[in-house]
Formats: structure tokens, C-alpha cells, sequence
């Protein structure tokens, strides 16, 4: 292979982008050796199994992620500012939606989330860790590694362009050879290993690790989202992991699944597709929902309404959301009775949702409401999130789908529903947590101008996409008609909007990290549940004695009895997981042999795959047992982080 | 959880470790459930659909699968003895118990080997058809899984070798018993709902 063929020529915007990538590598790379920094990342990042790490580094990822994501829809949205323009051609155009739908879902939000639930989860159910710590490294490394697979097609070898759905025929071999639609199948399988092994992992904890008393129904509502959200995964990944499995061997290896010839069946791939992927519209969607309830509930100060009509309509969601996969194609031709039923089964999902709204109405009913910037992005996502959700039926109805169907309404629904639900939720949830993760607070007047540039620019956006959808106006085409002109030029000024929004948000860590003060409590905003128990910044073991759960808000009873997870006379040794290095290589592993894949160099793959299986051996034969913290440790740190040392 | 109430449950249930791997080992077998249950739809979606190669009736022989049915059932059984020799403590004997098992799985993958080369000399690929993409992505699926547990089992051997029976090597082997009934499992649906079918339509 040509070196010409193997990196992407010909394009000045890719120029730019190799040339950032190789400055800002040189910098990270300058920047680690000059501090000499390269042991400390090492033994405190890259080897680390503590869960609260791990998370960081998930979150951090997925704004990375975020950022990428994001200037894919710029360009698009720069594209579609001006009838007849040039700014990107055909086929980069259909490269750009393609990573900007994958991106945004498989290695933005679902990162996010699960970098969220990885910091917070043990911490609301008073436990010291994950069940299995080291495969919880393992699940970060392999979504690190997919993500960075899925990233590198941009400048090495060409990027997939055939949709984030990916349909056969387009995306099979013989409409898109090369490697760009490898990279999509070999980047999601990759990151979807640590995304089952993460769902595993996370129910056995919220089973098995809660607090001593603390009941099903006494779990604090994000981890009730959680883990339903673990659930679906748990059923829904095996699904997408065949369909990735079994187009990357039509691809790679002639077989005939989704071909036009020997009988395959081009449209089972948007069966076994939707078959995941309706239910991972909702992986993304309900921890959000637990996220806004614990934020409303707590700058609510009040309990949450309606606490187990919130579970149930959690529960009901995620069982629905495994029966409607059809309406992503209710044009295909199913016939009338499939699509009426997949219609109604669709609808109904509106009905729990609607109850969770009425929840979160009646949390706020009557309270004292705190407006901070948290609480600003969860107020903001209920309206939001019902215009998206009742157009959403419109959708549903099949016989009008008809008309809907792959236009910029459609468009305009789900970046309705998952901006207002996910990425609201993202941001709601970080400035929350923040002072859990890294002991200060965000900057609040920064906080708030950046929620009002996204609110205000993702309402400029995506609202006008309604009526152009009415206009006639079809996803997927990158030149618009002239009369097309005025929506899109408003819609595009909403886009950069966001992007100013966003740019704030990023520009507030930094600087609050340089002026915030230092949160000395642990309780940052008088939380209720038992992750603002904990002194920031939380040690390793998370709790030195652990809480008794007598109800809901549990913290809220420990502040009124006076009790605190640090009880001198109960404590003893902590056992505690060692640091590996283990993850990191073995996925690195993966890695290399996903990317001689993508190039179908067969044996280079096979051989890396066997050093894969090496690594799995030698794990097995690894009794690394942990160590122990001592009592005289725990009360030292104890004592440092919780200011008792001035007594 | 006291040390006395622990004391009573077999040895891979005693450490807290233990319980969460055993409790994760169930939850990822549902997961597998979910997989494989996809690729069985997929097979029979693709049912028939052979485009001239020869037909499943044409090729599946009675004899052969029966045979690997036995063999993999057996290995099955002896499995269990092998947990049942572990909880009375008797390390030689459960390790011979997994090597007999093992010896099995060595047997029922060589006919399956045998059985695919067969199939592929008399012009049914993974290429040409779809029916056949199904068949051989779902079997070589299975059997995959077969491989993987042999190797695993052999790790476990040395492990039990080296350490004997501990809270930490019963909980592996038990756990691997788990995996190698679930095989059994998925073998029973294979065999009904390929073979059996197969030959008769």
C-alpha cells in the first residue's frame, strides 16, 4: 500500500487537521516531559482502578468527544448556511454526518453517562468500589481505544460514509470499499466490549454493594437509572456486537448477510441495527432523566414526588423501548399491521414519560427553588424535552411518518430530545458533581452564560428545522435550495451559538480552577443523598465507616441524627484493590489488531489478536490479592480532609 | 455478613469476591443468551436462502451430529461431577473429572471441524450463500466458545496444580462449570433447530 493511499490527501480542511493533531501530541508529549510527568501518569491515571479516576478520565474523553462531534456540525451547519456553496464537497459532507451521528452517540454521550455513574454510583449506594475494579479499567481502555480507532479514520485511511445507521447495501463491500467503513465497525465492536463488561459490572455493584439496610426501593433515583440502564444494555449490546460482527465478515471475509447476492437480506441489518439501537436511545436518555431528578430535587430542597411512579416509569420505558425498533422504518414496507403495531407500541412510550414530567412538575410545585446553573440546565431541559417528545409522536404515527420521514423534522425531533434530554443532562450533571470529582465548585456567572448561549443557540437551531422539514427539505443533502435559504441561515447562526456556549463551559474549568475556592465540606450544595457524605476530595475507599440506610435520602437523616461516615471507634483495615497496567496494555493490544483489521492485513491481526488472548492468560494466572489500608491511614485521611486536624 | 453463616455455603460462595464473580458470571451469561439468540434469528431469517449451493437436508448427516450431541452432553455431565468432586475437597479426582471433560470437548470440536471441512468440499461456503453464512456464523460461533473454554480450562488445571482448591480456584472452576452447561444449552437449540429442521425441510 502507497503511503498516499494510507493517509487522506487532498483535502486542506484534513491538512489542518493532521497538523493540529501532530502539534498538539508534541505538546502533551513536551508538556509530560518537561514536568517530567510520565510516572506520575502513569501510576496515577493510566493503571488506576479507582472508580472515581476512571470516571474523570471518561468524562474527559467524552469531551473531547463533544468537542470533535461538534465541529463536524459546524462545518455541516457552515455547508448548509448558503444555497449552492462549496465550503465542503459530496463526499466529505457524507464522511462529516456520518462521524458526527457516531460520535456524539457511541463515544459522547454514552461515555459521559457512564463516566458519571462510574464516579457517582458507588458513592449514592455506600460502597467502596466497583464489584470488579480491574475489569472497570478494562471497559475505559476499550472505549478509549474504539474512540481512537473511530477518530484516527480521518486522516488514515478515509472515514466511514454511510450514515452512523450504517445501512446495507450502501455500507457493505461492494458500495463502499475501503477502509473508512471498517473503521466504523471495528471502532464500535472495540468500545462496545467495555460498554457489556461496564452494565455487568455496575448491576452486580448496585445488587450486591449497598449499604448495610439501604432497600431496592430506598436507592437514590440515579441509580435506579442506572441501573436500568445497565439492563438494556446488558440485552441490547449483544445485538449490536453480531451485527457489527456480522457485517465486518461480509466485509472482510465474502460472506453474505446483507449482500444483493447470494440471498442476503440487505434489510435485516436495519432490524438487527434498530434492534439495539432503539434501546440505546434510551441507554443515553434515562440516566439523564435520574440525573435531572436528583439536581431538581436537590435545588428543589424538597423530596422527590413521586419517587416509585419515577422507578416504574423507568422500568416500563426500558421494557418498551425493546418493541418499537420498526418505526425507524416504517417506509420500508412492512405492511400496515407491523407498522400499527410498532406504531402504538411507540406511542406508548409517551405515557410513562409524561408521568416523570409530572414529577419533576411536582417537586417543583410549591418549593423554594435555588437557581443555580445545574438547576438552570434541568429547568430548561422540561420544556425542551416535551416539544421534543411530542413531535416525537407525530412521528410515531405511521400513516404521518409517511410525510416526516427523512426530513429536517425528523432531524429536529431527536437532536430535540437528546440535546434537551442527554447533553442538557451531561452538562447539568458535571457542574453537580463537580465539587464531588474535584473538590471546588464551578464558576456559577460563567456557568450561567454559557447555559444561556447553548439554550438560547439550541433553540435557533433546531426549532426552524421543523418548519424546514414541513418545506420539503431531506437529511443528508449537502446543498440547499435557495428557498430553503433563510431557516438554514438562522439555524446555522443557532449552531455557532451552541459552539460559544460550550467554549465558555470549557473556559470555566480552567478558570475556576485557577479562582474557585476550595470546597471544604464535601456537602456542596446540602445534598440528600450519600455521595455528599463523603469528604472531598473522596478517598480511595470512599467511606471509612459505612453508613446505616434506613430511607430515601439517606444523607438527609444521617445531617438530622448527627452521624457521619467517619466513626472513629468502628474503623478497621480497608481492603483495596492493587493498580494494574494490565487494561491498558491488553486493549492497547486490541487496538493494533482492530487497526490491521480495518486494513485487512490478516495476519498482522491474528497475531495481535493471539497477543490479546495472551494478556487474558496471564490475567488468569494473576492472584494479586490487593492491600490493605491501615486504621492509623484512614484516620489520618480523615482527619486531613474533613479539617479536624485544628481540634 | 457473619463468618459463621458463611462457613455453611460451598467454598466459592464464602468470599464476598466469590459471590459478586458468580453473581456477574450469570449476568453475562443473559448477555450471551441475548447473542446468541440474535444469531439464531438471523439463521432463521436466512433460512432457505441458499442460491443454488446445495441444501441443509443434502448435507447435515444424523449420525455425525448425534454423536457430537452425546459427546458434548457427556462432557456436560462429567463436568458436574468434576463440582461435585470439588465441594468434597477431592482436588485429583475433580482434576480428572475436567480433564475427561476437556478430553470431550477436544473430540466433539474435531468432528465439528471435520464436519465444516466436509461441507466446504462439497460447496457449501461462508460465501456462497446466505443460508450458509448463517449456518457457519452461528455453529462456528458456538464452537469458538467451545475453543475458548478448552483453553480456559486448561489454565484452570495448571492453577488447581498449583494451588489446589481454594476459595479463589472454586470459584473459577465453578464459574467455568456455569459456561460450559450454557455451551450444553445453546448445543441443545443448535442441534434441534439446525440439524433436526435442517434435515427435515
Amino acid at each position: 500500500m502507497k503511503l498516499d493511499e494510507f493517509f487522506v490527501t487532498g483535502e486542506p480542511l484534513i491538512y489542518g487537521g493532521m497538523v493540529a493533531i501532530v502539534l498538539v501530541t508534541s505538546a502533551i508529549i513536551f508538556i509530560l516531559t518537561y514536568f517530567k510527568k510520565w510516572k506520575w501518569l502513569w501510576q496515577e491515571w493510566l493503571t488506576t482502578v479507582d472508580h472515581k479516576k476512571i470516571g474523570i478520565m471518561y468524562i474527559l474523553s467524552a469531551l473531547a468527544m463533544l468537542f470533535r462531534g461538534g465541529m463536524d456540525a459546524l462545518m455541516m451547519r457552515a455547508q448548509l448556511a448558503v444555497p449552492n456553496w462549496n465550503f465542503l464537497n459530496a463526499q466529505h459532507y457524507n464522511e462529516i454526518f456520518t462521524t458526527h451521528g457516531t460520535v456524539m452517540i457511541i463515544f459522547m454521550a454514552m461515555p459521559f453517562l457512564i463516566g458519571l455513574m462510574n464516579i457517582v454510583v458507588p458513592l449514592q449506594i455506600g460502597a467502596r468500589d466497583f464489584a470488579f475494579p480491574f475489569v472497570n479499567a478494562i471497559s475505559f481502555w476499550s472505549f478509549f481505544f474504539g474512540a481512537m480507532l473511530f477518530n484516527i479514520s480521518f486522516v488514515i485511511g478515509g472515514s466511514p460514509d454511510a450514515g452512523w445507521t450504517s445501512y446495507t447495501p450502501l455500507a457493505g463491500a461492494a458500495m463502499s470499499p475501503g477502509p473508512g467503513e471498517n473503521f466504523y465497525l471495528l471502532g464500535l465492536q472495540l468500545a462496545g466490549i467495555g460498554t457489556l463488561a461496564t452494565g455487568i459490572n455496575l448491576m452486580v455493584t448496585i445488587l450486591k454493594m449497598r449499604a448495610p439496610g439501604m432497600k431496592m426501593f430506598q436507592m437514590p433515583i440515579f441509580t435506579w437509572s442506572s441501573l436500568i440502564t445497565c439492563f438494556i444494555i446488558i440485552f441490547a449490546f449483544p445485538i449490536l456486537t453480531i451485527a457489527l460482527a456480522l457485517l465486518t465478515i461480509d466485509r472482510i471475509f465474502g460472506s453474505q448477510f446483507f449482500t444483493l447476492t447470494g440471498e442476503g437480506l440487505p434489510m435485516m441489518w436495519a432490524n438487527l441495527f434498530w434492534m439495539w439501537g432503539h434501546p440505546e436511545v434510551y441507554i443515553v436518555i434515562l440516566p439523564a432523566f435520574g440525573i435531572f431528578s436528583e439536581v431538581i430535587s436537590t435545588f428543589a430542597h424538597k423530596r422527590l414526588f413521586g419517587y416509585n411512579a419515577m422507578v416504574w416509569s423507568i422500568i416500563i420505558i426500558a421494557g418498551l423501548s425493546f418493541l418499537v425498533w420498526v418505526h425507524h422504518f416504517f417506509t420500508m414496507g412492512a405492511g400496515a399491521f407491523v407498522n400499527s403495531v410498532f406504531s402504538v407500541s411507540t406511542m406508548l412510550i409517551a405515557v410513562p414519560t409524561g408521568v416523570k414530567i409530572f414529577n419533576w412538575l411536582g417537586t417543583l410545585y410549591k418549593s423554594k427553588i435555588e437557581f443555580s446553573t445545574a438547576m438552570l440546565w434541568a429547568l430548561a431541559f422540561v420544556p425542551s424535552f416535551v416539544i421534543g417528545g411530542v413531535t416525537g409522536v407525530m412521528l410515531g404515527m405511521a400513516s404521518a411518518d409517511y410525510q416526516f420521514h427523512n426530513s429536517y423534522f425528523l432531524i429536529a425531533h431527536f437532536h430535540y430530545v437528546l440535546i434537551a434530554g442527554t447533553v442538557f443532562a451531561c452538562f447539568a450533571g458535571l457542574t453537580y458533581w463537580y465539587p464531588k470529582m474535584f473538590g471546588l465548585k464551578l464558576n456559577e456567572r460563567l456557568g450561567k452564560w454559557a447555559f444561556w448561549f447553548f439554550l438560547i443557540g439550541f433553540h435557533v437551531c433546531f426549532l426552524p428545522q421543523y418548519f424546514i422539514g414541513w418545506d420539503g427539505m431531506p437529511r443528508r443533502i449537502f446543498y440547499i435550495m435557495p428557498e430553503w435559504f433563510t431557516l438554514n441561515f438562522i439555524s446555522t447562526i443557532g449552531a455557532f451559538g451552541m459552539g460559544i456556549g460550550f467554549a465558555i463551559f470549557i473556559y470555566n474549568v480552567y478558570y475556576s480552577y485557577r479562582y474557585s475556592p476550595r470546597e471544604e465540606t464535601g456537602d456542596a450544595w446540602g445534598g440528600r443523598t450519600l455521595e455528599w457524605a463523603t469528604p472531598t476530595p473522596v478517598p480511595p475507599y470512599n467511606f471509612a465507616t459505612l453508613p446505616e440506610v434506613h430511607q430515601l435520602d439517606a444523607f438527609m437523616e444521617m445531617k438530622e441524627k448527627g452521624e457521619t461516615t467517619f466513626e472513629e471507634k468502628k474503623l478497621q483495615p480497608i481492603h483495596m484493590p492493587n493498580n494494574s497496567g494490565k487494561p491498558f496494555i491488553m486493549m492497547l493490544i486490541l487496538f493494533f489488531a482492530s487497526f490491521a483489521l480495518v486494513f485487512e492485513w490478516i495476519p498482522l491481526a491474528a497475531i495481535f489478536l493471539a497477543g490479546g488472548f495472551i494478556m487474558m492468560i496471564i490475567r488468569s494466572f494473576d492472584y494479586d490479592e490487593g492491600y490493605h489500608i491501615s486504621v492509623a491511614e484512614i484516620k489520618r485521611l480523615e482527619r486531613e480532609r474533613r479539617g479536624l486536624d485544628h481540634e | 455478613m457473619s463468618e459463621q453463616h458463611v462457613e455453611s455455603r460451598p467454598l466459592e460462595y464464602q468470599s464476598e469476591q466469590g459471590r459478586l464473580n458468580i453473581l456477574g458470571f450469570w449476568i453475562f451469561l443473559a448477555a450471551e443468551l441475548a447473542l446468541f439468540a440474535t444469531l439464531f434469528a438471523t439463521y432463521a431469517v436466512l433460512f432457505g436462502r441458499t442460491a443454488g449451493a446445495p441444501e441443509p437436508g443434502e448435507l447435515f448427516e444424523a449420525k455425525d451430529t448425534l454423536i457430537m450431541t452425546f459427546l458434548l452432553l457427556t462432557s456436560s455431565f462429567t463436568c458436574g461431577i468434576a463440582i461435585h468432586e470439588m465441594r468434597r475437597g477431592a482436588r485429583n479426582s475433580l482434576m480428572t473429572w475436567l480433564v475427561i471433560t476437556l478430553i470431550l470437548g477436544f473430540c466433539f470440536l474435531g468432528f465439528e471441524v471435520n464436519e465444516f471441512a466436509t461441507y466446504v468440499q462439497e460447496g457449501a461456503t461462508l460465501q456462497s450463500s446466505a443460508f450458509w453464512s448463517g449456518f457457519f456464523i452461528l455453529a462456528g460461533t458456538h464452537g469458538l466458545h467451545v475453543t475458548l473454554g478448552t483453553v480456559w480450562m486448561i489454565c484452570l488445571l495448571i492453577q488447581l496444580g498449583q494451588r489446589g482448591i481454594t476459595k479463589i480456584t472454586s470459584r473459577k472452576v465453578f464459574i467455568i462449570g456455569l459456561y460450559w452447561h450454557f455451551l450444553d444449552v445453546v448445543w441443545i437449540f443448535i442441534f434441534t433447530s439446525v440439524y433436526l429442521i435442517g434435515m427435515v425441510m
